[in-house]
């Protein structure tokens, strides 16, 4: 990804509604710098990801600067420098999954999607990632899909899923 | 004091220390990276393992950190013990993991911190079998080279550079061994500071650009002790050359001064000593205004026909040395003589020593400044005519924070721990400018006036700290939080060339001293010797306007190392040219004075002659020759000496050797009689020896020349000074002064400095360097000096707007420096911007004294009403004057020029950002 | 047993509301303390109770509340109170259940908390992935601010209390109390250096008291019922009850409310159901993937801190992860030392990067390229990176807990992966 220097008004890039709730956390915060994760996440609710005028944009909101506010995106995994899809699979690849064979249920969902790790299906509907442990290990295997806990995967769930995700693509 | 023990020895150690600092004082080796003598400890590293024992009868210890662990009576350590042993030796291997071990090519190799520990611990072979993580590099200007895979995450360059120095725009990003520390996009580093990322960096992560272009090995370099003369600061470098060349400047440590650390025009604006304008023949001006080039001989003897009892006169130089302008104003007389200093400047610089001869206040180094504990500045953007103590101010606000964990009873050096603690607590800064200053961003309040205004701000603030009622609750608040410091530092100077804001600050501090005998008074001097050739003024002495006027008597007028361009309109100049005078100009490198001459003479620079400097606190400090002048150059104390002869003076007949003409210059004086002692002379031997400027490993003397001949040619002896051009001698136990480099077996890097230290960032072995020249009385300040009254109703107030890259006359000459200046400017707020209907980058015709010029638009955050600020120092604003009046008239005829392609080695490099998670 | 921090939470797993937690006893405890006690009263009960943090650490709470500074002894300006809902650690799945169940009990117990110490603010710092329970803290924090038992003036008492949650952006170390601390400052949550101690200098450099979301859960029935009543939950050593949860191939893999001091084997057979058919315990993990391996023979111990620490093992969490006999146990470590590496935060060597030297190790091992020296290797990393105090928090001295205890126990599977060039597991189960 080369960059290109921002030409972009930073004023603009900020819609109302998402500075009125980075306002919203800034009244509870004793430095304007504490509410940057929470900018961050509000910026990436409604567009799914944090682009670099955005990220700036929120900086300069902050009186931050761009390197530090880089520093504290690229630090936590649920800050996405990079587009994602509509929906975002957290695929849990901890111990207790892993045991009862995440592996293989990955497996399968890369097949249905033709995704790995990291990436994102060619009709933008679903990108893959893994996540730590996702606190549901008595119903192991799990994955969140969008805003959806799903437990107890097996084959024939993902089959149900996502068995159908490229036929749908087709038409 | 505690005592400790450390495998069996016992030591007595200071009070709060770490264990690293006090093994390190104890001459023990204990490894470390991310700790640093004057930024504290974080604990990341973790090299600095050693063993602790809880109890008497506790045999096996637990691993403790040294850096992190605070020295307490009777504590009992090891060093040696195995498990400490194979730690430190774990931490070394961990580090060369992903370290590409390209130390043959890499500009850090022979003098790299890890490349010691490395050694020090022993690791050897390399069990990883692994791929190695490697990153993208970044674009960072023209002074740094970036080169993250050599990372061992110390996160010293972070600290340094936003903690330290303030600076934002670097910083860590990512994290795991995924660790990126660098831009948030390619782009020119923003801070004024970041050469020091090269020193920090135990590494070879961010290196010396310019260095690395035309590199040499440390043990290659041959170095002197030398004195920066890029403003009156005066902090101490040192500057290596290789091959006739001048490759590269790092810091020199001085206690009271540097510290660790210089600015960016010290480190990068000394590489004109190398340019194809240098001066490198005499020469002799014909009829037709050609230059024909003569060899030193010829020069002297067509010199001998003028000044054969010719009436002479003489313009010295605030950046020539002192023994130079001493000469120069000895052998033409104090009434043919001006020190070179236009009237608006040299009646700030006047004034500026009255006050500093008699305040009560003290005339604080720069250590001492770090100190302070509630600051005012008066009228300077020091980061840009000063940088050094800006640098020292941003810790001065620090104090506040240190106060905060000393009442918890948290040691200074744990950094992170303070700085938690305090948030951003600071002591109060105010700043009282015309402009926005960079240090805007650490101060409790900024007020924006015009020249006199602040002036008259600063005479009401004196009066109400003498007990007359405050003028406005903004004084108040000033002058209660000045009142309530223990240490509060007035900082003021000539950069905007009125001698009224020196005034008001000089009374603030005057009034300040009545109650706290701690009140610091400090004044910027503009340039390197302007503090000295203003302590050589005499009373009979012209002024530059006054030599312009006396021209047209003189046969002869020598001019000193110094561009008369840059402080006398084009008329005067033009006056001084007409005067029928020969004019002989001797400097270093081309410049609009030297071109009108009848003869060029070619002086050394200060990397290739010896002088002393008197810096703004009147500090006399000596700067030795890095290497001999070529062949046709010759110091300007050597040249005037000869000159002087053919003249027939007498008085200074006697004097051949350099330390004569410091011992004649002492005699001159009662202020510089100690000046002999500024620096031993060059009777000095160690041990029977002289100091070597080269280090034990220099090689390949004759490799440049092998194509002509592979014999070494004679060592060039050196008579002048103490040093030798020569390997041999020790460089131990010397005088301060005499420190070339630092190094000590087992530690190549900078890091060496250590064992030149009497103990950790303190005072160095060899004592104090540096003779103060400059005592007050200590009287107090007489009469207020007369204000000046400046602000044309209906025109723009013009005030000067110095750039750290820009202003300054020789650095800017360096290519690199050239480059980060920039065109010149006209400076407005936003709200004038509108006025004139001008934004960013458009163009105004600037009309002052008749003439015009065109500059560019900056849009700057303060500028007081009624002023425009104009680049300061650079060629196209010379005609402008500090506080004329000014017509702004948008330039509607200006086309920016044609995009030129300039090559850089800018490459399409982006960050690694690590990937959302994966 | 009487169910006490579960005793709102159904087999459905509903959650509770206001009035339903009021109906059984809800915010009786903190009525309690604001009309009949004053903040020492409540903090000498909570001493006396013995309650010990169920955050992993296990240190106890009462003492930990002591350190904050009060009256004259404290600066003037807020003091925190924060709980720990990160729940990240593999194979833990308690906190969770509390959150989303039963909201308000955390509330009530935080409300205390902050009474007991002082602050006037609270944060529940909540890992950005338990949306539900961050809805349902957010409703049930404005039902309270409804209600008079958040914000100015508590029930009538002088006590203010203001409540956020904060969503974490996510990562494993963010749980580590100072980092935590960080992320709630909005920086980087790189661990911060001990002493001084959040106790002392926490957030934003004030006094502030970390606690898990188990732990705050336990406070409304001691301010309650009493220091005594709640000693005598306990069967073993320690006191109360604890969420004992089992994960891996069981039979009933999940998660109860139990007395402290249940033996392992009952928690494993009883209410796990014992191993899968076709299965055998060859190892379990007791408290968490930073916890140290126990085997069969540790299967009658008490859960109880001292008693599992004796055996060389954690506490934790208090749930176990099972390792079967069909599980390859190099593969198992080689996961979660992946999983630490990927989560350290990078601010200290032997962590940043002596853990992806373990990494890339046990691949080697597990894919047959193992030789004979990684396995000392591996145990001198071990030493390296295990001892707590080698690196600058417990991040990396919890990942080696595992390594370290598998090459004890389970060194021949090491061997048999060195010595056969390939993983002996491969064929028997699903992983890799
Ligand atoms: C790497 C690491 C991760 C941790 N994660 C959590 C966590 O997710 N939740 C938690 O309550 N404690 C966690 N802890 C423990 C906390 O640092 C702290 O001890 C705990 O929150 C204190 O609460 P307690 O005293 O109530 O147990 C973690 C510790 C470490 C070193
Ligand atoms: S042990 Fe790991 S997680 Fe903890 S500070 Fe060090 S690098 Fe960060
Ligand atoms: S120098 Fe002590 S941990 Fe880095």
């Amino acid at each position: 990804m080369t960059q290109q220097p921002i030409q972009t008004d930073l004023n603009s890039v900020l819609s109302h509604e998402e500075i009125h709730a980075i306002d919203a956390e800034l009244s509870h915060v004793p430095y304007k710098s504490g509410a940057a994760i929470d900018a961050l996440k509000i910026v990436q609710e409604r567009r799914g990801w944090v682009s670099d005028d955005c990220l700036m944009a929120i900086a300069r909101h902050l009186d931050m600067s761009a390197e530090q506010m880089e520093g504290i995106a690229t630090f936590y995994n649920l800050i996405y420098r990079r587009p994602v899809g509509e929906k975002v699979i957290l695929f849990c690849d901890s111990v207790s999954c892993w045991i009862c064979d995440c592996d293989g249920i990955k497996a399968k969902i890369s097949q249905y999607l033709q995704i790995d790790y990291g990436e994102t299906t060619t009709d933008n509907r679903y990108t893959l990632l893994p996540v730590p442990c996702l606190g549901a290990c008595d119903r192991a295997p799990v994955m969140m899909v969008g805003d959806e806990l799903i437990t107890d995967l097996d084959d024939a769930r993902i089959e149900l899923l996502f068995g159908t995700h490229n036929e749908a693509r087709t038409d | 004091m505690p005592n400790i023990t450390i495998d069996g020895q016992t030591l007595e150690v200071k009070e709060g220390d770490n264990i690293l600092q006090a093994c390190l004082n104890a001459g023990l080796d204990l490894p470390y990276f991310c700790w640093h003598p004057a930024m504290g400890s974080i604990g990341s590293c973790r090299q600095c393992a050693l063993v602790q024992y809880q109890n008497p009868s506790d045999e096996r210890g637990r691993i403790v950190m040294g850096c992190m662990t605070q020295v307490t009576d009777g504590a009992r350590f090891s060093l040696d013990a195995n498990n400490a042993v194979e730690f430190r030796e774990a931490v070394v291997e961990s580090l060369m993991l992903n370290h590409p071990h390209d130390c043959p090519v890499c500009a850090e190799g022979g003098e790299c911190h890890l490349q010691d520990m490395t050694v020090m611990v022993g690791h050897r072979d390399r069990r990883y079998r692994g791929k190695k993580n490697t990153h993208r590099n970044q674009y960072l200007g023209p002074l740094i080279h970036h080169e993250m895979n050599r990372c061992i995450t110390c996160y010293r360059c972070e600290r340094f550079y936003r903690d330290y120095a303030g600076g934002t725009d670097l910083g860590a990003q990512a994290s795991r061994d995924r660790l990126y520390f660098g831009r948030q996009q390619d782009g020119i580093l923003e801070s004024e500071f970041s050469g020091n990322l090269v020193e920090v960096c135990p590494t070879g992560v961010f290196t010396d650009k310019p260095f690395l272009a035309d590199f040499s090995r440390k043990w290659d370099l041959q170095s002197a002790p030398s004195i920066c003369g890029g403003c009156g600061v005066g902090c101490n470098i040192a500057p290596g050359e290789r091959y006739g060349r001048l490759k590269r400047v790092h810091n020199r440590y001085h206690n009271d001064i540097n510290g660790y650390f210089i600015c960016d025009r010290g480190r990068f604006g000394n590489s004109y000593v190398n340019a194809d304008q240098r001066i490198d023949y005499a020469g002799i001006q014909d009829a037709d205004g050609r230059f024909t080039a003569v060899d030193q001989a010829s020069a002297i003897d067509t010199a001998g026909v003028w000044l054969k009892s010719a009436k002479i006169g003489g313009i010295g130089s605030p950046r020539a040395s002192l023994e130079a302008n001493f000469l120069l104003q000895t052998w033409v007389g104090a009434d043919q003589f001006s020190s070179g200093i236009a009237d608006i400047e040299r009646a700030t610089v006047d004034r500026q020593l009255q006050i500093l001869q008699s305040t009560r206040a003290i005339n604080p180094s720069i250590k001492q400044m770090e100190l302070a504990d509630a600051v005012l500045i008066l009228g300077e953007d020091l980061t840009h005519t000063a940088a050094r103590v800006a640098l020292a101010l941003r810790q001065a606000v620090r104090n506040k924070s240190l106060a905060m964990a000393k009442q918890m009873g948290l040691p200074s050096w744990q950094d992170a721990a303070v700085r938690n603690l305090a948030q951003d607590a600071l002591s109060p800064l105010f700043v009282v400018t015309s402009y926005t200053s960079r240090l805007d961003d650490i101060a409790q309040r900024t007020v924006t006036l015009a020249p006199d205004e602040i002036a008259e701000f600063g005479r009401q603030l004196a009066a109400r700290l003498q007990g007359e009622p405050a003028q406005s609750p903004l004084i108040e608040e000033l002058a209660s939080s000045l009142a309530a410091a223990e240490r509060p530092l007035i900082i003021s100077g000539s950069s905007m060339l009125q001698s009224n804001i020196i005034d008001a600050g000089a009374a603030i501090a005057e009034a300040l001293c009545l109650d706290n005998p701690q009140t610091m008074l400090s004044l910027t001097a503009p340039e390197s010797n302007t503090v000295g050739a203003a302590m050589l003024a005499h009373a009979n002495n012209l002024s530059l306007e006054g030599m312009v006027e006396r021209a047209v008597e003189l046969d002869v007028l020598v001019i000193l190392e110094n561009d008369l361009t840059r402080r006398l309109d084009a008329v005067s100049m033009q006056k001084l040219v007409d005067s029928g005078t020969k004019i002989i100009a001797l400097d270093v490198i081309e410049n609009a004075t030297v071109e009108h001459a009848n003869m060029v003479l070619p002086a050394a620079s200060f990397a290739e002659s010896q002088g002393t400097l008197i810096n703004h606190e009147g500090r006399a400090q000596r700067f030795f020759p890095v290497f001999p002048p070529a062949e046709q150059r010759l110091p300007s104390w050597q040249w005037l000496l000869q000159l002087a002869a053919l003249s027939g003076n007498s008085q200074l007949a006697a004097l051949t050797q350099f330390d004569q003409v410091v011992d004649a210059c002492a005699a001159s004086q009662p202020a510089f009689a100690h000046l002999n002692e500024v620096a031993p002379d060059r009777r000095f031997r160690d041990r029977g020896q002289k100091i070597p400027r080269q280090t034990h490993r220099y090689s390949g003397r004759t490799a440049i020349n092998a194509g002509v001949s592979v014999h070494e040619p004679q060592q060039p002896v050196d008579h002048e000074t103490p040093l030798a051009f020569s390997m041999e001698g020790l460089n131990r136990d010397q005088p301060s002064t005499l420190i070339p480099f630092v190094w000590s077996p087992g530690w190549n890097s900078n890091h060496a400095l250590q064992k030149f230290q009497a103990e950790v960032d303190g005072p160095l072995k060899g004592g104090h360097s540096g003779v103060h020249v400059l005592v007050s009385s200590a009287n107090g300040i007489d009469h207020p000096g007369a204000a000046v009254g400046n602000a044309p109703t209906d025109l723009w107030q013009l005030v000067p707007v110095h750039r750290l890259h820009g202003s300054e006359e020789l650095s800017a000459r360096s290519d690199e420096i050239a480059e980060l200046a920039g065109d010149a400017f006209i400076a407005l707020n936003a709200e004038t911007a509108g006025q004139l209907e001008v934004a960013e980058g458009d163009r105004l015709k600037v009309i002052a004294n008749g003439d015009s010029v065109s500059l560019a638009v900056k849009i700057v955050d303060r500028m007081a009403v009624g002023c425009a600020g104009y680049s300061y120092g650079y060629a196209a604003t010379r005609g402008l004057i500090a506080g004329a009046g000014a017509d702004l008239q948008r330039d509607t005829d200006w086309r920016p020029p044609q995009p030129s392609l300039i090559a850089t080695d800018r490459q399409s490099m982006a960050v690694d950002r690590g990937s959302p998670h994966v | 047993m009487e169910p006490v921090l579960t005793r709102n939470i159904g087999p459905e797993r509903y959650p509770t509301n206001l009035a339903a937690y009021q109906a059984n006893h809800g915010y009786r405890g903190l009525r309690k303390a604001l009309t009949e006690m004053s903040a020492d009263d409540c903090q000498a009960v909570v001493k006396n109770s013995s309650l010990r943090g169920r955050g992993g650490a296990g240190f106890p709470t009462g003492m930990k509340w002591s350190f904050v500074p009060r009256g004259d002894a404290c600066t003037p300006g807020h003091k925190y109170l924060v709980c720990n809902a990160d729940e990240m650690e593999p194979g833990t799945f308690k906190d969770r259940l509390l959150m989303e169940c039963d909201p308000h009990q955390l509330i009530e117990g935080m409300i205390l908390a902050a009474y007991t110490i002082g602050a006037d603010i609270a944060y529940i710092f909540i890992r950005g992935e338990y949306l539900v329970a961050i809805q349902r803290l957010r409703d049930a924090i404005a039902e309270c601010y409804a209600s008079g038992y958040l914000g100015e003036r508590i029930l009538g008492s002088d006590f203010n209390l203001q409540m956020y949650v904060h969503p974490s952006a996510g990562r494993y170390i963010c749980g580590e109390e100072t980092a935590l601390i960080n992320a709630l400052e909005g920086k980087r949550a790189n661990p911060r250096a001990k002493p001084p101690f959040p106790q002392v200098s926490g957030l934003w450099g004030r006094p502030t008291i970390v606690n898990n979301v188990e732990t705050l859960c336990n406070i409304p029935h001691i301010i309650d019922r009493g220091a005594d009543w709640f000693k005598t939950l306990g069967i073993g050593e320690d006191s109360g009850t604890k969420l004992f949860g089992v994960s891996g191939k069981v039979n009933n893999p999940g998660c109860w409310e139990l007395p402290m001091g249940t033996p392992i084997r009952e928690i494993i057979d009883q209410h796990a159901g014992g191993m899968r058919a076709g299965f055998q315990l060859k190892g379990f993990l007791p408290g968490g993937g930073s916890t140290d391996f126990l085997v069969p023979e540790h299967l009658d111990l008490a859960m109880d801190y001292n008693v599992i620490g004796a055996a060389g093992s954690r506490m934790g969490t208090g749930t176990m992860i099972i390792l079967d006999d069909r599980t390859c146990p190099v593969g198992m470590v080689l996961n979660l030392i992946r999983f630490f590496a990927q989560e350290s935060c990078g601010f200290c060597t032997p962590c940043r990067d002596g853990l992806p030297w373990s990494r890339q190790v046990l691949e080697d091992i597990e894919n047959g390229a193992g030789r004979s020296e990684d396995l000392e290797t591996l145990a001198y990393q071990v030493k390296y990176i295990g001892a707590i105090g080698n690196t600058h928090c417990a991040l990396a001295p919890g990942a080696m807990e595992p390594l370290q205890s598998a090459l004890k126990y389970f060194y021949d599977d090491f061997a048999r992966h060195v010595n056969g060039g390939q993983c002996p597991y491969h064929n028997n189960t699903g992983a890799p």
